[in-house]
């Protein structure tokens, strides 16, 4: 069961892993604006489809 | 004379779709438009082969309701390349090694509305070469523009966006801004951090529950109990960190608040948790406490995303004033020139000339030119008021008939529009506070508990050990943890937020639903809340053949009589047929020829003065409409001997539902009143026929805060409703302030609700809203107290588990949670919209549930 030992440090640096790419992505501004962004890719496919 | 044809169709706008006034029609003409902003915008789009795409888009994305007229001004924007502009507004990207590099602006845009809009902004760089990337926000309606300085200059780039409908302004307040986003990513960092705890506590946490049943190695024990330990410290130490500090804040200044029980329920159980940890035996509520921090980490979220509009609100002088001038340099001498000039260049003494639909950018003296003046802003009533050389003239006021010059007295905060901004900003700061209900029950909450706590330590010190009692002790303040209060209350606000965004109003703060339960004093606003706001044609008496002229003469003049006449006429138009040699006067009167008829519309004065005697069969009526307190206008034909034959009148009446919801609002206990800056008469009569006791005329602005303060330092609660810069000061100092629909900005960014419809039946439901939020806060708070009486009874009983309390606390705030969506949403759906003023509305309940009315320029 010492497999443990190890499974338990991954979890918790997949956790923390997880945590590094969310805070990157705050501090990059990606949840500044929550609404435009779902709009805009609509738009982009749209004008490519009538092109 | 031919008998009045009337138009067989409605032609619409080919840019906003609103209906073309008949003497704009074009014959044969295939685009049709409704002023000239749209006809701009319109040709910007097909030249630059666009048009196709945005239409067919904005089909799709907005519907009609929300349509308006292109806002297209033709400005210049030269003092957008000047340095003092460029030093404060653009950053500069250097480029790589010494090549010229790019620069960065963010602009804010007037006339956002929907998708099309972004897909139409972005497409920037395709219009002018060297925009390098643009991208839109539409929560704010602000723009980022890169662009390279060395190919493209910024005025350009306005001059563009201008010219596509979308008048740019240079936002302002912007270290209020820059606080704001750095409050809410502090938000979503501490959010995810305590997400991360709690996931891995819960996870050992599991490993012990399980090994507890089935046997486990001491060993893997202390590794998960460790592991447990050093996550749940992280937690409470970094996003938990918030209410430690808050409880300490509350316990200095003595005051009850919801933070205080919370800390304790956090240190008591990390502290036991600890000694459990290091001792090797009893429990560890790590796994609780860090799921504990997450929840109510994203109740202050959810708070604090309702409230991020009232950050918005920009610097509101700038709003109201032009961003930039035309100064005259040398005035009267042969080298006269004059040179856009930003505001805050604009010096006292400066010589300014200010063109027909300009507002006066400051506070002075008419130097030359005869004009007529709108003073809504400071008075609330759009009659302009004429003007000569000599008289005071005010920033924020429009310039409506002719090109005249002023020098300059005042400017920026020190003029009228300035200091009265100031009050807002004084209101908003000052706001009588309300102790939410929330922090009032936890102040009591506290008390309660640790009384319950310290029973429950003595009772089990006797019965047992000491560390029993302890034991005991500790699993009672988790478990009495008020979590389902802390996440249920800011999620049930901000569902009521939401419903209220559904029917059209826009709440900035959550506090408002709290304030309208206490009954009070209901101040209203006349001209525009009560009223339309403008004149609309009561009654035609004469000649019907005529209503065709007067259409088409008045269809070229901007003054608020002859823009009723038009919309009200307009039915009566002839297509096609235009005014022509027209002749505006400043004694009230209009006169243009009219398929070879010279027709003249104005004022029985205006018309005497020409000759034409108003017929005896028409005085009593005329006599009739003046005493009623109606505008008289008459209209005549030169070079012939009728004279007068036929009169139109005009008042400001009542909105249809305004008796309606102000009785509904009394039978609610809310005492009604009139503020007014019209003259008495007029106040008296509208307040006499909505049923309205108590009013007040000629209330100057800083009279309505006065107002408002003397009955809140009579202890009542005061809500204002207005809609113009006159009422911002009364609006940001009461309890509640609303604006109503088509107020001025500055009346939007110091009221607390934003009624998004017009009429006033969302008063009404802001009333109604408020009863039914409250009410489910309450029902809530019963649910949640009955869980944490549950958990205090099993606790003092010694029977209270960490694996009992890891699973009470989720269920209960669950069921809280559920609770509070089902019962706000089931009943709002039955009351969709109700409004009463039959010929604006085009909303109903299909309406776009958020209406884009607020970027705050």
């Amino acid at each position: 069961m010492s497999v443990i030992y190890i499974v338990l440090p991954l979890a918790l640096v997949l956790g923390g892993a997880a945590l590094a790419a969310f805070l990157w992505a705050v501090r990059r501004g990606q949840f500044d604006d929550l609404d435009t962004p779902a709009i805009r890719m609509v738009l982009e496919d749209d004008v490519e489809n009538d092109r | 004379m031919t008998p009045p044809p009337r138009t067989e169709e409605r032609v619409d706008c080919s840019h906003c779709g609103l209906p073309v006034p008949a003497g704009r029609v074009e014959i044969g003409a295939e685009e049709q438009f409704c002023c000239g902003g749209c006809r701009i915008v319109f040709q910007t789009l097909r030249s630059s082969g666009l048009g196709e795409d945005y239409y067919a888009l904005r089909a799709r994305f907005d519907d009609a309701s929300g349509a308006e007229p292109a806002r297209a001004t033709g400005r210049s924007y030269e003092a957008y390349d000047r340095e003092t502009f460029q030093d404060e507004h653009v950053r500069r990207i250097p480029g790589p090694d010494g090549a010229p590099g790019l620069a960065q602006v963010d602009l804010l845009l007037e006339g956002v509305r929907c998708a099309a809009c972004v897909w139409l902004v972005e497409r920037l760089p395709k219009l002018i070469p060297g925009v390098v990337e643009v991208r839109l926000r539409m929560r704010d309606a602000r723009v980022t523009i890169v662009y390279s300085p060395e190919h493209v200059a910024l005025s350009r780039i306005a001059r563009e966006l201008d010219a596509l409908g979308y008048p740019a302004h240079p936002p302002g307040a912007e270290e209020q801004r820059e606080l704001a986003r750095r409050a809410e990513r502090g938000h979503l960092i501490r959010m995810g951090v305590a997400a991360v705890c709690a996931g891995n506590a819960m996870l050992v946490a599991f490993a012990l529950y399980s090994g507890r049943e089935g046997g486990i190695d001491p060993s893997h024990a202390a590794l998960f109990r460790w592991t447990g330990l050093a996550l749940g410290w992280l937690s409470i130490l970094w996003p938990g960190r918030t209410f430690l500090r808050g409880a300490w804040a509350a316990l200095r200044t003595g005051t009850g608040h919801l933070d205080l029980p919370i800390a304790i329920a956090l240190v008591a159980g990390a502290l036991a948790g600890t000694w459990n940890t290091v001792t090797g035996r009893g429990e560890a509520y790590f796994d609780s406490l860090t799921v504990l921090v997450f929840l109510l980490l994203v109740g202050r979220y959810v708070q604090a995303r309702q409230q991020r509009w009232a950050a918005d609100a920009v610097d509101l002088t700038r709003a109201l004033t032009p961003a930039s001038c035309r100064v005259v340099r040398e005035a009267g001498t042969p080298r006269e020139s004059t040179e856009e000039v930003t505001l805050d260049e604009l010096a006292v003494g400066d010589v300014v000339e200010v063109r027909p639909g300009e507002p006066f950018p400051a506070d002075g003296v008419l130097e030359s030119g005869r004009s007529r003046v709108d003073r809504a802003l400071l008075s609330g009533e759009s009659e302009p008021v004429a003007v000569e050389p000599g008289d005071d003239v005010h920033a924020g006021t429009q310039n409506v008939a002719s090109v005249v010059r002023m020098s300059v007295a005042e400017v920026g905060a020190s003029s009228r529009v300035g200091r009265l901004m100031g009050l807002v900003e004084e209101g908003l700061a000052h706001k009588p506070p309300i102790q939410r209900l929330t922090d009032r029950i936890a102040g009591v909450f506290v008390v309660v508990v640790c009384g319950l706590g310290v029973a429950n330590f003595l009772l089990w010190s006797v019965r047992a050990d000491l560390a029993t009692a302890i034991d005991h002790t500790v699993a009672l303040l988790i478990v009495a943890c008020p979590c389902a209060l802390g996440l249920a209350t800011p999620l049930t606000l901000a569902v009521a937020v939401g419903r209220a965004a559904r029917s059209g109003l826009l709440v900035k703060d959550a506090a408002v639903f709290e304030r309208l339960v206490r009954r009070g004093r209901l101040l209203l606003d006349k001209t525009g809340t009560l009223t339309h706001g403008e004149p609309r044609l009561v009654q035609w008496t004469g000649d019907p053949a005529a209503r065709a002229d007067v259409a088409a003469v008045e269809a070229h003049s901007n003054h608020p009589i002859a823009r009723a006449l038009v919309r009200d006429l307009e039915e009566y138009a002839r297509p096609g047929v235009r005014a022509a040699e027209l002749e505006e006067r400043l004694d009230g009167g209009v006169a243009g020829t009219v398929e070879e008829r010279r027709v003249r519309v104005g004022s029985l004065e205006h018309l005497a003065a020409h000759g034409h005697a108003l017929a005896p069969g028409l005085r009593p009526e005329a006599e009739a409409m003046e005493s009623r307190g109606e505008s008289v206008v008459g209209v005549a034909y030169d070079g012939r001997s009728d004279g007068v034959v036929a009169l139109a009148s005009l008042a400001d009446s009542p909105r249809p539902d305004a008796a309606a919801v102000v009785d509904s609002l009394v039978a609610r206990g809310w005492s009604p009143e009139v503020l007014s800056g019209d003259v008495d008469g007029a106040v008296d009569r509208v307040a006499g026929a909505v049923g309205i006791e108590h009013a007040w005329g000629r209330v100057e602005p800083e009279g309505k805060l006065e107002r408002v303060r003397a009955l809140q330092a009579k202890g009542e609660v005061v809500w204002m409703v207005g809609d113009g810069v006159n009422d911002a000061a009364a609006l940001a100092a009461a309890d509640v302030g609303v604006a109503v629909h088509g107020g001025a900005e500055a009346s939007l960014a110091a009221a607390d609700v934003y009624a998004s419809r017009p009429g006033l039946a969302p008063l009404e439901e802001l009333a109604d809203l408020s009863g039914r939020t409250m009410r489910t806060i309450q029902r809530n708070l019963a649910l949640s107290f009955t869980y944490n009486a549950a958990g205090i009874t099993l606790a003092m009983l010694g029977l209270m588990d960490p694996l009992v309390a890891a699973i009470l606390m989720p269920i209960s705030s669950a069921s809280v949670l559920v609770l509070a969506m089902l019962s706000l949403g089931r009943r709002s759906r039955s009351r969709a919209s109700t409004s009463g003023d039959a010929p604006e509305t085009s909303s109903g309940p299909g309406q776009r549930t958020f209406e884009r009315a607020l970027p705050g320029i």
